[in-house]
């Protein structure tokens, strides 16, 4: 079993399909990426640097944008980023 | 190697179609088929709820909705909760139908019983003040009660082909292993029975947003897709317009701890319990499917698991799917509610309420078509009389969605 999946190529997320250590060095289509924090089996890790506003992708899709500048290697989840939709507070 | 659920999509071959399939069941009065015979008592408010569920407890198979509304309730919430209470009696998966009243709510019992009889199942209708008091409104709701258990207890199952199912499309409790395989598994099971003639409904708009520009290309009715992206825009706009942050209620905690980031990333997720099939349009939440139109539809329900069911069989689903990725043990009064989860931990976990593990998909590399037919396969055999673990374990969790205040 892989370690983690690359749904689409405009992805700059991987879904972990199992609990990466930090420190751990992943393949993921024939290039190593090494984890900068624990990450919990289903959770997801930076494949690029993500700049803070620039979008997450995930299904070739948009998830939500950086709240601070992600680096490559990183978990990336609601202490980095966020939703746009439905943001009354931001009213 | 793992191979993404995408990529097995791309694999399905239209093979179904012209396969005609048949089941067993109850041939209801209007020419649409059930396949459970509830004897369902109604209450029209939550001032009749224990009532009738005293009335239920009598009756052997009686089934009782108790809810909290019926009263006081104005504009979309009170049409809210009457489609949602005759759309629970004309459900051909019941058989006959008490409707219990107080007398002065708002939702008048004779009303319900009145639409719910345009279907020509036995209806009748009780009220406590009528009755003189619960004692009185029970006894003779038992007698009524009894009388139609017996009478529908005669029926016997025919064959019908299943095109006429009517199949409810859930996820709750979802983690980032819905997306990846419970979900594209029920869309693989949506698909085969949409090809056979049979409908399905996606549901959960609020589950939606974020995946709207991929659902809408896919309506065959330029105003039906209208419609839908006004429903979605609709329920974004109540969180905007109210002030509040839709983070605080989506994803849950539950979905975060599981993974999922936000309310995109779970929609775009959910999406694929649709499978690929065209949407043939909307519908309002509790409103009834129109059998001479079948197919995939919309209906507009929340993301909460038990109202946005609640809705489906009001309108005229016969069996549910439901993916969890964190294990959920909900069901439905009348409608048998099949559970799969892509997450092997917790089918694990929660054996005794998940029917079926499409976690095969990540740890075993099972392809999602396989996954779909055995999907297809556990509705064929439920729609048949099998119990899903949810019926099995009597959860009859019922819940109208209201948008709001009670007056």
């Amino acid at each position: 079993m892989q370690s983690a999946l690359h749904i689409d190529e405009k992805d700059n997320l991987v879904t972990c399909l199992r609990e990466i250590k930090k420190g751990e060095t992943i393949n993921i289509e024939g290039k190593d990426y090494t984890a900068n924090a624990d990450i919990p089996v289903f959770h997801k890790m930076a494949i690029a640097d993500i700049k803070k506003g620039e979008n997450c992708m995930k299904y070739g899709q948009i998830i939500g944008t950086a709240t601070v500048d992600i680096h490559t290697g990183d978990y990336v989840h609601v202490h980095n980023c966020e939703s746009t939709r439905g943001r009354g507070d931001r009213k | 190697m793992f191979i993404t659920a995408k990529a097995q999509e791309a694999e399905a071959t239209e093979s179904e179609e012209n396969i005609i399939m048949k089941l067993m069941g109850y041939k209801r009065e209007n020419g649409r088929y059930g396949i459970r015979n509830h004897l369902l008592i109604i209450p029209a408010s939550v001032c009749s709820s224990e009532t009738a569920v005293n009335i239920a407890k009598l009756v052997d198979g009686a089934i009782a909705i108790p809810h909290q509304h019926g009263c006081c309730e104005i504009g979309d919430d009170f049409d809210t909760t009457k489609r949602t209470l005759v759309g629970f009696g004309k459900n051909p998966n019941v058989g006959a139908v008490l409707v219990v009243g107080l007398g002065c709510e708002g939702i008048q019992a004779k009303d319900i019983a009145d639409e719910i009889k345009t279907t020509g199942k036995p209806v009748e209708y009780i009220v406590i003040q009528e009755e003189g008091g619960t004692a009185k409104t029970v006894s003779k709701g038992v007698e009524i009660a009894g009388k139609m258990a017996r009478e529908i207890s005669k029926q016997n199952k025919v064959e019908f082909d299943i095109s006429e199912i009517i199949l409810g499309l859930e996820c709750g409790g979802s983690d980032p292993t819905s997306g990846l395989a419970s979900n594209p598994s029920i869309g693989v099971a949506s698909d085969m029975l949409v090809s056979m003639g049979g409908s399905s409904i996606l549901s959960e708009t609020t589950e939606v947003i974020g995946a709207e520009h991929l659902l809408y290309p896919r309506f065959e009715d330029e105003n039906e897709g209208k419609k839908f992206l006004e429903m979605v825009k609709r329920v974004e706009n109540r969180s905007i317009a109210a002030g509040h942050d839709l983070r605080e209620g989506q994803p849950t905690p539950g979905n975060k701890a599981g993974g999922l980031t936000t309310i995109e990333e779970k929609s775009l997720g959910c999406m694929h319990k649709a499978g690929h099939s065209p949407f043939k349009g909307t519908l309002e939440y509790a409103e009834e499917l129109p059998t001479n139109k079948k197919g995939l539809y919309f209906m507009d329900t929340p993301g909460q698991d038990i109202d946005s069911i609640t809705g489906m069989v009001a309108g005229g689903a016969q069996v549910i799917v439901f993916s969890t990725g964190r294990g959920t043990p909900t069901g439905s009064p009348i409608a048998p509610v099949i559970k799969i989860t892509g997450n092997s931990s917790t089918y694990n976990n929660m054996i005794d309420n998940i029917d079926i593990n499409a976690g095969k998909i990540i740890t075993e590399g099972v392809k999602l078509q396989d996954l779909g037919q055995e999907l297809f396969d556990k509705i064929v055999d439920v729609c048949n009389g099998e119990m899903p673990k949810a019926e099995a374990l009597g959860h009859r969790e019922f819940g109208i969605f209201r948008t709001g205040f009670t007056y």
